[in-house]
């Protein structure tokens, strides 16, 4: 029996609204138009999760297109969870893609604002951080742009689709951002604008993010929009080092770095073995993570993201008992 | 005001080196005030050139100028009819971009080149640092982020920030670059109106900006008062009168 009506025709909404914790997984897409890339990692996470997140330009690095990515995994089975950012597309071009996504037969879609095109260049890359950013809307308008055209079958501008595209619609949040008190009404703002799920950025600090989520709860917004805590994998003391200096909201406890420390060091002077070692510990943190963040009032499931380490997931979701998922008979008719 | 930088001098240089004679315009308003191109920074370049052409054995006739104004036509006629008077064959504007544009407009078959790059709408934060707080974007909601802008000061200019690249105070894309919406949601905590930042602002209206083509704004009781009075000092004088009677 389904629990109550769904607004899409989505996989993941079923999943979350027969009451599962819910797992997605990010995929992210090649820097060229390489088709078997994309093939072969749903090949691998086919089964996995319950739908997989297509970045898009993730970093403002050019990539084969989210929509093109999410109908590659489609053909292999899989659901793609549409990530559409801002920063590259007017609202014209936005509802467009929407339409031709819906169209192409993905039913997930995060509205991020995404990342300023200066980042881009970074360490070797070159990126385009000459490129000119659209910004034309922001994620919150981007959420509602997409609601209104699913529920009140309205463009953004006002004139009506006949036929609605039938999108899960999710957002980003990211909870241990500064200013830190302004995010829980960031939260408030973007389930208002109808997000039907969050995911959040990465979290580390559990006991923060007990603290935001207990904010969270107290104000009710757990029960409006399903939160998938974000958890990124991290492959060694230089990533998690980085992510503690440089990613915005994504701090990383003292603990975590010296436990990868300790990883790297054991291994003496053997460089093959310190990789394995932090890769082993890496994985490690991850599955605590996962049980931890399980445990958290008010989260219904977990966002993973493996950068370019999309083979390692399969082995995380096992030790986190995440596998198998639930599975729903397709739709008749 | 505008704020601009002035361009390298061998930029500079390689606009004008092919003309025998040439003059320096200067602004005296907002490039003067930026210390980017007023009657100094004239002095400046002109010695600069001046020095640069003499190594080269050129022979290039420099002369100085500074326009009270370069984007009023009583100031700018002034120098066009200098320009003609005195032969000259490439002009070079310390003026902001609106200073070359109106020069340009005027003065037919003369070159006029940029000496400087106009950078925004900005103020000095501290002396020797300048920072955009206006994007011109021709509707205003100050009103609304406690007179802080997020157009001009949110790297991304999005309407319900901040978004999620907030660090310390900063922007994601630099340590240097404070986050204007954290300086929005730091000002409203202070004023206790941060409760008002619940409420979704819409997708605005972009077409009061430069995306809704080039802009002109027109006064009506200007232009009859000018039509009737035929000068246009006179109507200016007058709207003044109108508007301080008001």
């Amino acid at each position: 029996m389904e629990p109550k009506i769904l607004k899409s025709e989505s996989n993941l909404e079923r999943v979350l609204s027969n009451g599962h914790f819910a797992v997605t997984v990010e995929i992210g897409p090649p820097m060229d138009c390489n088709a078997e890339i994309v093939l072969e990692k749903a090949r691998l996470l086919k089964g996995l999760a319950d739908a997989f997140n297509i970045t898009d330009n993730q970093t403002g690095v050019v990539r084969l297109s989210s929509i093109a990515s999410a109908v590659l995994i489609i053909s292999e089975g899989l659901e793609p969870v549409m990530q559409m950012t801002c920063r590259d597309r007017n609202r014209l071009a936005i509802q467009s893609d929407i339409l031709g996504a819906a169209a192409l037969g993905i039913r997930n879609c995060l509205c991020i604002v995404g990342d300023h095109q200066s980042f881009g260049a970074a360490g070797k890359m070159k990126g385009h951080p000459g490129a000119k950013n659209v910004y034309d809307i922001d994620s919150i308008q981007l959420v509602s742009a997409l609601k209104g055209m699913r529920d009140e079958g309205v463009q953004q501008g006002g004139d009506s689709l006949e036929k609605r595209p039938p999108f899960f619609i999710g957002a980003a949040w990211t909870p241990l951002g500064d200013p830190i008190e302004i995010r829980p009404l960031r939260l408030k703002k973007k389930i208002e604008a109808g997000a039907d799920f969050i995911q959040t950025q990465g979290v580390f600090d559990i006991g923060e993010f007990k603290k935001q989520m207990k904010i969270i709860v107290d104000m009710g917004l757990h029960e409006c929009t399903a939160i998938l805590a974000g958890i990124i994998v991290p492959k060694n003391l230089g990533m998690l080092k980085y992510m503690n200096s440089s990613v915005a909201g994504v701090s990383i406890p003292e603990s975590l770095i010296k436990r990868m420390e300790q990883a790297r060091l054991k291994a003496g002077d053997d460089k093959k073995q310190a990789k394995k070692n932090q890769a082993e510990e890496g994985i490690r943190i991850t599955v605590e993570l996962i049980k931890q963040v399980q445990e958290i009032p008010g989260i219904r499931g977990v966002h993973i993201q493996a950068i370019e380490w999309e083979h390692r997931v399969p082995e995380i979701l096992r030790r986190a008992g995440l596998i198998p998922r639930p599975v729903f008979p397709k739709k008749g008719g | 005001m505008i704020v601009a930088e002035r361009k390298p001098l061998n930029e500079i240089k390689s606009f004008v080196e092919n003309y025998k004679k040439i003059l320096i315009v200067g602004c005296g308003t907002c490039t003067t005030v930026c210390l980017a191109g007023g009657e100094t920074e004239v002095k400046v370049v002109a010695s600069g050139l001046r020095i640069g052409f003499l190594k080269e054995d050129k022979e290039i006739e420099i002369l100085e100028d500074c326009a009270t104004r370069q984007c009023e036509p009583e100031f700018v006629t002034e120098i066009v009819e200098r320009v003609k008077k005195e032969g000259v064959e490439a002009v070079l504007s310390l003026g902001c971009g609106v200073g070359v544009n109106f020069m340009a407009d005027k003065l037919e078959t003369i070159p006029v080149f940029p000496g400087v790059n106009t950078e925004f709408f900005g103020a000095a934060v501290e002396p020797g640092v300048w920072v955009e707080m206006c994007a011109g974007c021709g509707n205003c909601i100050l009103h609304l982020t406690g007179g802080i802008c997020p157009i001009a000061r949110c790297s991304k200019s999005i309407l319900n920030g901040p978004c999620g690249g907030s660090k310390d105070g900063k922007c994601e894309i630099s340590p240097d670059v404070d986050c204007g919406w954290n300086l929005i949601v730091e000002r409203m905590k202070k004023m206790g109106t941060l409760q008002r930042l619940e409420e979704i602002l819409p997708p605005r209206d972009w077409s009061t900006s430069h995306h809704g083509g080039p802009r002109r704004v027109i006064r009506e009781e200007i232009v009859s008062l000018s039509q009737e009075g035929g000068e246009s000092t006179k109507a200016k004088e007058a709207a003044k009168e109108k508007e301080s009677g008001r």
